[in-house]
């Protein structure tokens, strides 16, 4: 066995306090800790200023304090090949991205882990609300014990390969804990806030940052019987179970998104929360990943989210041909949109996930998009 | 494993002999040269002894020395006070593209304020082209800063021919001389240089000090305002202990200069030898028979400047580039983008090596073999 001195654990640092605290309890467990700022996009605005430059200060600072070295690198090439194309892609195709389980796939635990390797790293860290462990000489990936924070969902695409070369040193303890902790030691980025929203789009407009890329199309909005009931700014800017920013009033229950003609143009809304056209029963998914692949039956029960944050939902998976896999819901589901992931959990132990293609309502494809 | 110091053209360890010429006076002198009393007095006997140590340095005469908090202090002086000084001779100014920050962002400053500010290119080997110079000219030329040595590359421009070219011209030349100043015999004289800047902690002195030379005739505005110091050319109490050791630095940079020119030649050699005893595959940016002996700027096809920097300091190899990189962002060399064009792959993968007064044959072969192992692991 290793001393943890000798070591080697890169810690990509954001210069937020979740990282920042990672780096601190590393440090304290005596490991050759390395901290590197990743820079993914160029935020720059007219007056030269970048919020990736204040950001940068805070790592300087906390690594200064903890007496780690730090450096940067970037990687804005690699996130434009591999994040944005794939975001404006879906967007283009009416559905709606997840850019963080592409961003941790194919940036930090691909170039960056890459990278960390390259500089004699053992181990990359970061500060992720998740649990690795190791079981059988087996690496599997656990919810991290903040219900509220657990990021597994965004993990979902990682191979138990990279899972063995990482080091969540959050996962155990909830979000309180550590703003206590970076508290405790003075960390300039104690107070500081959390980041909100895709991180190249930041505080600004969302609807604004996309038509700087994708052209709008406005058109109709129409109910499933084909009645007009306004007009939409472009399809790219909804999304499946949307209340807001329709713009239709008048009697009755809200109107809410409920499909997508992209051939036509029209953006489908039909009226209430429980509207039946809301609900399905199983999905299609692809691009399926599983940690522990070999642990995979083909056909199974487990948990299931759909979406961040959402509570775990019963499931019945099947796997398909070409990393594809149904899944049937056992109570109809609200809203599932297509290009978000489905990830899948046995208890406290995330299994893997897909991509979300094609919803099912009584084995009818459902318009979501098409 | 131990680091090894690379990147003196970055800053430079203190001599011994400089901090033990400083630590006394930090205990006896804590007079304002500026008193009338006997304190002050012998503050500024400090003052005036090294200015004159200063001076002869460079075959000039005391009055012309004003001490500044560094070398960008003093090229920022230099434009800017002889600019607004002389603005009703002319509205024009000449500076190179490969030009230190402090000038290049000085030169921009003044570009924004109204003057007409040209921007002299340089050829591949990374020298300013005289002709270029004589052909930018004009009678409304008031000023010409072209830096002695770069700071990236060591490349030493051809100053005395363009002071020959400027001597009989209304412009003052200014050269920014922080990278030559210690290991070229510089006669400001003879090389009808006008405006000089020197920083002390290039040279094993203390940080936050350097002098600005200003021929006797220069007319130059202050920029900062208060007490009649420097000849009201730079006004605050002078930083004494600082002066002493700068003065010492001097001193020893003056006397050991030859010896140092061939030391750090060897350094160079010894270093670039050894890389290719490594197969290590490079090629050096600026023509080599007119670098100063301290710098070589190597480019290694294949890398690039943010790891390869990473992957040093991790090994214990302090060296640094022109390519900004903080903050994740890799900002091609402005040196060696003048030199080979936009986009050129040297222009981010090129690292600055510099040699100082700490290094030995031993820790420069180590430090070759360092870089050797870590470039064949990236590459």
């Amino acid at each position: 066995m290793k001393d943890n001195k000798d070591i080697r654990v890169v810690v990509g640092m954001s210069g937020g306090v979740d990282s920042s605290v990672a780096a601190l309890l590393l440090k304290e467990q005596g490991y050759d800790v390395v901290g590197i700022f990743m820079k993914n996009w160029d935020d720059t605005d007219e007056f030269g200023v970048c919020t990736a430059t204040e950001d940068f200060d805070d790592v300087v600072r906390v690594c200064n304090q903890l007496d780690i070295p730090y450096y940067s690198v970037n990687f804005e090439k690699e996130y434009w090949d591999k994040v944005f194309t794939y975001f404006l892609a879906e967007y283009k195709a009416g559905r709606t991205p997840n850019p963080d389980v592409m961003c941790n796939k194919e940036i930090k635990f691909k170039a960056f882990l890459d990278h960390a390797l390259s500089l004699g790293a053992d181990y990359l860290a970061t500060g992720h609300y998740a649990q690795v462990r190791e079981v059988d000489g087996h690496t599997q990936m656990l919810r991290g014990v903040d219900d509220n924070k657990d990021q597994t969902y965004f993990l979902n695409q990682l191979s138990e390969d990279v899972l063995s070369k990482v080091m969540f040193p959050l996962g155990h303890m909830p979000k309180t804990k550590v703003r206590e902790i970076a508290k405790e030691a003075g960390l300039v980025t104690a107070t500081k806030k959390d980041s909100t929203g895709i991180c190249f789009i930041g505080e600004r407009n969302f609807k604004q940052f996309l038509s700087e890329y994708l052209p709008a199309q406005p058109g109709e909005m129409q109910t499933l019987d084909g009645i007009v009931k306004g007009k939409h700014d472009g399809l790219m800017y909804y999304t499946i179970g949307q209340r807001q920013g329709l713009g239709i009033g008048g009697e009755g229950d809200p109107w809410f998104v409920v499909g997508k003609n992209l051939k036509e143009n029209i953006l489908y809304v039909e009226q209430g929360y429980s509207n039946d056209y809301l609900y399905s029963n199983a999905l299609i998914a692809t691009d399926i990943n599983w940690i522990n692949e070999a642990a995979i039956k083909e056909s199974f029960s487990c948990t299931a989210k759909f979406r961040y944050r959402q509570k775990d939902s019963d499931v019945k998976v099947t796997l398909l041909d070409g990393g594809r896999v149904r899944v049937d819901f056992v109570n109809p589901e609200r809203a599932i949109t297509p290009g978000q992931a489905v990830v899948f959990y046995d208890g406290d132990v995330c299994l893997g996930g897909a991509t979300i293609d094609e919803i099912i309502k009584q084995e009818n494809k459902l318009q979501y998009v098409g | 494993m131990e680091p090894i110091y690379l990147d003196h053209a970055a800053t430079t360890p203190m001599s011994n002999e400089v901090i033990d010429a400083m630590l006394p006076v930090y205990k006896d002198t804590f007079g304002n040269p500026s008193s009338v009393h006997s304190f002050g007095r012998k503050a500024r006997q400090h003052l005036d002894a090294a200015r004159r140590v200063m001076a002869k340095s460079i075959h000039a005469n005391e009055k012309e020395i004003i001490y500044t908090s560094g070398g960008t202090e003093a090229d920022n002086l230099a434009l800017i006070g002889t600019a607004l000084a002389n603005r009703h001779k002319g509205n024009h100014i000449i500076t190179t593209v490969q030009e230190h920050h402090a000038v290049l962002h000085t030169a921009e400053f003044l570009g924004k304020q109204g003057f007409d500010v040209t921007y002299l290119p340089v050829d591949v080997n990374g020298k300013v082209d005289v002709n270029d110079l004589q052909a930018a000219l004009s009678d409304e030329t008031i000023l010409v800063s072209i830096m002695y040595v770069n700071n990236e590359t060591g490349v030493i421009q051809p100053i005395k021919a363009i002071g020959e070219l400027l001597k009989d011209h209304q412009a003052y030349f200014h050269t920014d001389a922080v990278q030559a100043y210690g290991l070229i015999d510089i006669d400001v004289k003879a090389m009808h240089i006008d405006l000089l800047s020197v920083s002390s902690h290039k040279i094993n002195g203390p940080k936050g000090i350097g002098f600005l030379y200003a021929e006797e005739h220069v007319k130059m505005n202050p920029l900062q305002f208060g007490g009649e110091q420097e000849r009201k050319r730079r006004a605050g109490t002078e930083n004494i202990v600082s002066v002493v050791g700068f003065q010492k630095a001097v001193e020893l940079a003056m006397e050991h200069r030859a010896e140092r020119v061939k030391t750090y030649q060897h350094y160079k050699q010894l270093f670039l030898d050894e890389l290719t005893n490594h197969g290590v595959e490079y090629q050096v940016n600026g023509e080599r028979s007119e670098q100063i002996a301290s710098i070589v700027n190597i480019s290694f096809p294949g890398a690039n400047v943010e790891q390869m920097l990473t992957n040093f300091d991790l090994d214990g190899i302090a060296a640094s580039s022109g390519s900004a990189c903080t903050a994740g962002s890799v900002e091609p060399s402005h040196v060696l983008t003048a030199m080979f064009g936009e986009n050129n792959p040297c222009t981010t993968n090129s690292i600055r090596f510099s040699f100082g007064i700490f290094n030995t044959t031993e820790n420069v072969m180590e430090a070759a073999e360092r870089v050797a192992k870590i470039i064949k692991r990236l590459i």
